[in-house]
């Protein structure tokens, strides 16, 4: 790092609070996979950790305006890795997402490309140069993200194509698009909703159908979601104990480690331990758009922004779902949800609001 | 992409101009907006917890206990196997296994358990100690063939001992001392090494698979597929709910072309010996009987079989696994004779008339071929009875007259050489040696003095018995070699080799080989029977020569092989018998064997005849009775 910026600056109330998280999600891992096959998830998850720091690491020191340079590029090459996915990618879970690229190493191509998306409409916006977002400029841009968008609602994978689109709004909001554009989409959007409901695939349909009533179909799609709340609300108020959740234990429910993570911790430590993990997160998300405020110009601003959209809408989703107020995604909680790709991607994303912290007293 | 470009933030190097610091106040309203929103968010999701962990925890908690969903295996039968008249030669059987499930299995239910079931407590206790290490839903068998006391027990206890689980599983039921076993095989779970062949890669593991003879070899057709119940069950494993059923499919049986009453009196006929018998039709190729000894018993396999039993099969010297029928790769013999001579007449080579003179031996390529049959010599013979008598030194002659190509031409029409393509696994080809043979294998030309070993059914060639069954049927019945099968099926669906043969020369070999059996001084006597015309040949073919086995002692182990080869009746057979009687001695004795086999099968045709004689008489009887007027009694 170059001389004139100090480790003072790095964020590390930030830092703490998502260590936290991590410990706790390597806990709530170890718990979840041990009478399973994937008894080696937790260290696994530390190894992922440690490679997130030196990814983050390594954000932090380039400089985020040079990053930005190469925009055009980055955006070519996700969209180019993205359609290679389409015709190599492995199989799980019932979509490609994954690349493997070799020693047993699989990335999974949309996490990553969610920075990318970052990048790209702060770069955007910021070249703009006004303080309204004109609607043909939103158009173009939406345009934009709708590629990566569509690529990766092919996969299939709707859960982190709406991330990139949750980054979008929230940014477009941020520079201005005017109420009677906001209405206009609103509108166009309810037309459109039930012409988009036949290009949606049959479980895609399902998942919306079993959100609205999931005793509907028990033990196709309504299972995930029923299984989540019994173990949510059998966790009272002060949890079973860890390892001793038995929904998770004796494995009704599903992904434990992974996108239903929540809802174990949920059952082992009870109302007291997700008020607290909850605040740990809020607090996370609101330290990040402090970052903001402070940011020296407006791209640091929607970087940051475009990172805390990310997590919010992350956290809402994920959490939303362990709860039954969201229908099932399949989206990761960030910093817990087991997946080295996952967890690269938000340490990543955390280096680059560091980069432009670190950066806002530079002339 | 068509991005403004000239903006100075995005300079590779770092600006020196001031900061543009009052840029981002533009969206400050807008960003504390995103905070509010934030914190709306976040008080939603913790109202949804509150609702579920704090407003009424107990209904929840009670459905945790209550809802468990579990899969149920509905068994798919195996086919069934069975004789041609539809007798059933292999079945299944229902099997109860008993196991322990650990999540509920509690230390204090474990004495009244084994008291219930008569199992040793020490043993049992043992048993459960020793997986405690492992996950817990690796499950441990306590009990293997429930008996039906077991299994009230079972049925009666389940609410104070939730822990049992019982599991059926069918088992293949074999007939018993072995019999059959080498032709039925027997079944298994399919190995690790298995699953990753491409030919099983339909088969999940913990399926039960063919492993050896026709189980193997028809696995696709008998095997069922294992139909699902899907049950709630509360945490006691009370059955609340059946939610979905996908039903069990049925193997299909199979119907072998093997005939039960011909396939004991072959299997009794070779008790204490070994060897092997084949008997085919060769009209169609069907196998009416296929005997292997020493054998297993494939009851011992059904589920898993031993160590300590496998490896006491393994290290069997005498391979009780293999199917001598089809495996076993011997020098034939005499048994050969009658090829040779067909191979005489059809090259043109020599005529009926052609007689040679036999005197102990013959000196050919700078050789003495002693006759082993008549050391003194048979005086001058025709070809009849060159047969009859199984003179070597008539066919050392004829075969140095033949040559090694005309020789191996014929043993390859008959089929020598190459295995039948019969619907077995495993088969062997045995070997046709010929001039080609020799170049590829041993890279040196075939010595002229090489051949006659080879007309006397010795040297390098060697067969097996169901090729000779075979090739001597082909020829009984004029020239058409039916491919062999196990499993019956409509007569245009069966392979066939054809060759035109002159119907005299047939008729020539056919009334040697009837000599041999019917005239004095045949070597095959033993093999008549009365008012069924049996012709065959005999075999005896030496394991080493004379020179080695006196000095050695010649004990039982070091006797010639016997063969004998037999067809009936004369005039259109319908039946050949092949008897491979190891360490027998001479042909003779396996003769015995093969008269034992065709009587067997011409005795059921005659009970046969006789049975349906006696109903078609019934039936007229009847018949003319009601033809009369109503209430008349039928004629007694």
């Amino acid at each position: 790092m170059a001389k004139y910026l100090s480790p003072r600056d790095i964020d590390w109330t930030v830092l703490l609070i998502v260590l936290l998280i991590c410990g706790v999600g390597v806990l709530q891992i170890y718990s979840a996979t041990r009478d399973t096959d994937y008894t080696s998830a937790w260290w696994k998850q530390i190894v992922y950790v440690a490679g997130g720091l030196f990814l983050m690491w390594l954000m932090m020191a380039i400089d985020y305006h040079s990053m930005l340079h190469y925009v055009p590029a980055l955006y070519i090459g996700s969209v180019a890795a993205l359609v290679i996915t389409y015709f190599i990618g492995e199989k799980a879970y019932g979509s490609k997402r994954w690349i493997p690229v070799g020693f047993g190493v699989h990335l999974q191509v949309s996490e990553f490309v969610k920075l990318v998306i970052i990048l790209l409409v702060a770069r955007y916006l910021t070249e703009l140069r006004t303080d309204e977002l004109e609607i043909r400029e939103m158009l173009k841009l939406a345009g934009l993200v709708l590629v990566p968008t569509a690529l990766v609602m092919k996969q299939p994978d709707l859960g982190t194509s709406l991330t990139y689109l949750a980054i979008l709004i929230v940014c477009a909001f941020l520079a201005g698009l005017r109420w009677k554009y906001v209405a206009a989409i609103a509108v166009v959007t309810v037309v459109v909703l039930p012409i988009g409901w036949q290009f949606l695939n049959e479980y895609q349909k399902g998942r919306i159908v079993s959100f609205m009533d999931p005793e509907s179909d028990p033990q196709g799609k309504g299972y995930q979601l029923i299984q989540s709340q019994i173990a949510v609300g059998s966790g009272g108020m002060f949890g079973k104990g860890v390892t001793k959740g038995t929904q998770t234990q004796l494995r009704f429910l599903p992904t434990a480690h992974k996108d239903f993570i929540f809802s174990a911790f949920a059952e082992e430590h009870g109302f007291v331990g997700v008020s607290i993990l909850l605040s740990l997160f809020f607090v996370l998300v609101m330290r990040i758009v402090q970052n903001a405020h402070t940011a020296p110009d407006r791209v640091g601003m929607y970087l940051c922004m475009g990172v805390a959209a990310l997590l919010l809408f992350h956290i809402l989703v994920n959490v939303g779902m362990v709860a039954g107020l969201m229908p099932v995604t399949g989206i990761p909680l960030p910093f817990m949800s087991f997946g080295g790709s996952s967890i690269w991607t938000f340490f990543l994303a955390l280096g680059l609001v560091n980069n432009v912290r670190l950066r806002r007293f530079v002339n | 992409m068509t991005l403004p470009s000239a903006d100075p933030n995005l300079e590779p190097r770092l600006s020196d101009k001031p900061p543009l610091r009052d840029d981002t106040r533009f969206a400050a309203g807008k960003i504390a907006v995103f905070q509010y929103a934030t914190v709306i968010i976040f008080l939603f999701l913790m109202s949804g917890f509150w609702r579920l962990q704090v407003q009424n925890p107990e209904f929840y908690g009670e459905r945790a206990q209550q809802n468990s969903i579990k899969s149920v295996p509905i068994p798919g039968p195996r086919g069934r196997i069975l004789d041609r008249d539809g007798r059933v030669i292999v079945d299944n059987h229902s099997s109860f296994s008993l196991l322990l499930a650990r999540e509920s299995a509690k230390e204090e239910h474990l004495r009244p358990i084994a008291q219930g079931l008569d199992l040793d407590y020490n043993d049992l206790a043992a048993r459960v100690r020793r997986v405690r290490s492992q996950p817990k839903y690796v499950t441990v068998t306590i009990k293997d063939e429930l008996s039906p006391a077991d299994l009230a027990f079972v049925a009666a206890h389940l609410d104070f001992f939730p822990e049992l689980v019982l599991i059926q599983t069918p088992r293949r039921l074999y007939p018993k001392n072995g019999m059959m076993a080498h032709v039925i095989g027997y079944t298994g779970e399919i190995s690790e090494d298995e699953l990753d062949l491409p030919d099983f890669a339909k088969y999940n593991q913990g399926d039960v698979v063919g492993k050896f003879g026709i189980e193997k070899q028809y696995n696709d057709t008998l095997m069922g597929v294992d139909g699902q119940r899907q049950v709630v069950v509360d945490n006691r494993g009370t059955v609340r709910q059946t939610l979905a059923i996908k039903k069990a499919v049925e193997g299909k049986d199979l119907q072998l072309t093997i005939d039960l009453d011909v396939q004991t009196v072959a299997e009794l006929a070779m008790q204490g010996k070994n060897g092997s018998v084949v008997a085919l039709d060769p009209r169609s190729g069907e196998v009416l009987a296929m005997v292997s000894r020493p054998t297993f018993d494939p009851n011992k396999f059904a589920v898993r079989i031993k160590s300590k039993d496998w490896k006491e099969i393994l290290d069997n010297p005498e391979h009780p696994m293999l199917n001598r029928a089809i495996q076993a790769e011997l020098a034939p013999g005499s048994t050969f004779k009658p090829i040779v001579a067909l191979a005489g007449l059809s090259t043109g080579t020599v005529d009926d008339k052609w007689t040679t003179h036999c005197s102990g031996g013959v000196a050919l390529y700078g050789r003495y071929q002693h006759c082993w049959v008549s050391p003194k010599g048979h005086g001058t013979l025709s070809m009849h009875n060159g047969i009859v008598h199984s003179c070597d030194v008539f066919f050392y002659t004829l075969g140095s007259k033949l040559g090694i190509d005309n020789l191996s031409f014929y043993g390859d029409l008959v089929g020598f050489g190459q295995t039948t393509g019969i619907d077995l696994p495993h088969e062997r080809s045995g070997l046709m040696p010929s001039e080609k043979w020799k170049l590829r294998y041993y890279r040196t030309k075939w010595y002229a003095g090489e051949t006659p070993s080879v007309a006397i059914g010795q040297g390098a060639l060697t067969v097996t018995p169901l090729q000779l069954a075979r090739a001597i049927g082909g020829i009984a019945v004029g020239g058409k070699w039916y491919q062999p099968h196990m499993v019956k099926k409509p007569l245009d669906q069966v392979k066939m080799a054809e060759w035109a043969l002159n119907p005299e020369h047939v008729k020539t070999v056919v009334d040697g080989m009837y000599g041999v059996v019917n005239e004095g001084g045949g070597t095959g006597v033993r093999a008549a029977l009365p008012h069924i015309e049996v012709c065959g040949k005999t075999g005896t073919s030496q394991l080493a020569s004379n020179d080695y086995v006196k000095p050695a002692g010649g004990g039982e182990d070091m006797r010639d092989n016997a063969w004998f080869v037999g067809f009936a009746p004369r005039d259109n057979p319908e039946i050949v018998v092949v008897t491979l009687f190891e360490h027998g001695g001479h042909g003779q004795f396996a003769a015995a064997i093969v008269r034992d086999v065709l009587k067997a099968h011409f005795d059921k045709k005659d009970r046969v005849t006789q049975l349906q004689q006696n109903q078609t008489r019934t039936v007229a009887a009847l018949g003319l009775g009601l033809a009369g007027t109503a209430g008349v009694a039928p004629p007694q």
